[in-house]
């Protein structure tokens, strides 16, 4: 399987080559908008700021190149929030393929970021997480996006906000697969034997 | 709900896992490979690599180890340890870790933080804070080059200053290591964490002291920290993990339970 993870510069990229590695795949980082477009599977991670990424992007000329990919996407943490319309963080425009808003999180009284392991709850026949477990997840952000019909898991921080999103065959997840244990490792695997 | 982290912490000498009791006298607990790989599968939730050595000598050491565990564990880790500078944190975060964690190199050059989070985002960017309580002044005090016991000192700030300061230049996280419990098992300083915990808007960690469970849940239930982090109860198993999360969710405090495949 040719899994492809678009070099968005910013991101920690390492983290997510060495969890599909330890799934037996060699995935290529690329910012080649022809291998992206070649590839089975597409992974659009990300830490930063979406404000930066998405200049990265446009600066490599892959805003439309991904806008335009049809095989399964997922876009982690940062990487989901740039599948959005727009984002808070900057205030920028993201690559709209899911058209929710990212906006900063209220924690109320709790700490920020919200940092570390929490519940998540799959809904809408998330394909990537069993319906009935409840899976606990790595989170590192202090921006999210609301829970509305594109919500394929939940999870709740003084707000409920929504953990992964999905249209078509974009699949976006607020966490961190790559460092979720073996529940993370599950949804990747997941991930790579899907049809969207 | 978010789960309590809970955070072993391996302290690097030249490629080893050393444990020194109130930073000094440090003897080789093991390799660092096959120890985070273990406490990875035991059910932590997260990992502390704490280069002693680095701040202390003014020298950057070899980092190699840091891709070599990013390969093997699926849990997030944090580097600590002589990272002066951007370029310092960019090899680290690209070798595979989830978060950098500077001390003494902030304390001389506060704006390090400020440059970090631009950088990186605030996410990753941990502040370790070496705090000491001088029993003659009544205050507590911040330390720096505490890996080396020869040039460890007091820093000129007071740790509830220091705080509020790294949290306005932007920082992720604050380790608080209390260095008055730390190696000696007798507990956390609960009593320091919860009045800085009142400050602290960002996730606080507790450093230093843990010797029982029992520790553990009053740190969690006294001073409201978002992990706890400990090393020597650990590395000579006199806290099972298992054990550990069990009973601190017994008493209704929130823990990632531990999964099938790590018992």
């Amino acid at each position: 399987m040719n899994v492809v993870i678009v070099d968005t510069e910013c991101a920690n990229l390492t983290s997510v080559r060495f969890a599909f590695e330890r799934l037996g795949i060699n995935p290529t980082i690329t910012d080649n908008a022809d291998k992206i477009i070649a590839a089975d599977r597409v992974v659009l991670p990300g830490v930063g700021t979406a404000a930066a990424a998405m200049r990265n992007l446009r600066r490599k000329q892959l805003i439309e190149p991904l806008q335009s990919l049809q095989q399964p996407v997922l876009g982690i943490c940062l990487g989901m929030q740039l599948l959005t319309a727009h984002s808070e963080e900057g205030d920028v425009n993201c690559l709209g393929v899911i058209p929710a808003q990212t906006k900063r999180m209220d924690t109320g009284k709790l700490p920020s970021p919200h940092m570390g392991w929490n519940q998540i709850q799959p809904i809408n026949n998330n394909p990537l997480v069993a319906s009935d477990s409840q899976p606990y997840c790595y989170f590192v952000h202090s921006f999210a996006v609301a829970e509305d019909q594109h919500t394929i898991a939940r999870c709740g921080y003084h707000q409920s906000f929504a953990a992964m999103i999905k249209k078509d065959n974009f699949i976006g997840a607020q966490f961190h697969p790559e460092r979720s244990g073996s529940a993370g490792s599950a949804l990747l695997k997941q991930f790579l034997e899907c049809s969207l | 709900m978010l789960a309590k982290r809970i955070i072993p912490c391996l302290d690097v000498r030249d490629g080893q896992v050393v444990k020194g009791v109130q930073f000094r006298n440090h003897e080789i607990v093991g390799d660092i490979l096959p120890l985070a790989r273990r406490y990875a599968e035991i059910g932590a939730d997260e990992l502390v690599f704490y280069d002693i050595t680095a701040s202390a000598d003014g020298r950057t050491i070899d980092k190699s180890w840091v891709e070599r565990v990013a390969r093997v564990i699926d849990i997030p880790f944090t580097v600590a340890g002589g990272i002066r500078s951007k370029e310092h944190a960019q090899t680290l975060l690209s070798m595979g870790a989830d978060k950098i964690s500077i001390n003494s190199p902030a304390l001389q050059n506060p704006e390090l933080i400020n440059q970090l989070v631009d950088e990186f985002g605030q996410q990753c960017v941990v502040i370790g804070i070496d705090s000491f309580y001088n029993s003659q002044s009544g205050e507590y005090e911040v330390h720096q080059f505490t890996g080396d016991e020869s040039k460890s000192r007091r820093s000129t700030w007071q740790t509830k200053d220091w705080v509020k300061e790294v949290i306005s230049r932007g920082a992720g996280e604050i380790v608080l290591n209390c260095m008055n419990q730390d190696g000696v098992r007798s507990g956390y300083d609960v009593e320091q964490l919860a009045s800085i915990r009142q400050q602290c808007t960002i996730p606080l960690i507790a450093s230093g002291g843990a010797g029982a469970i029992e520790h553990f849940r009053q740190v969690f239930e006294q001073a409201n920290v978002d992990g706890a982090l400990a090393a020597s109860v650990f590395h000579k198993n006199i806290i099972r993990m298992a054990e550990l999360k069990q009973q601190l969710a017994e008493h209704g405090i929130a823990i990632r339970p531990i999964e099938p495949s790590q018992q």
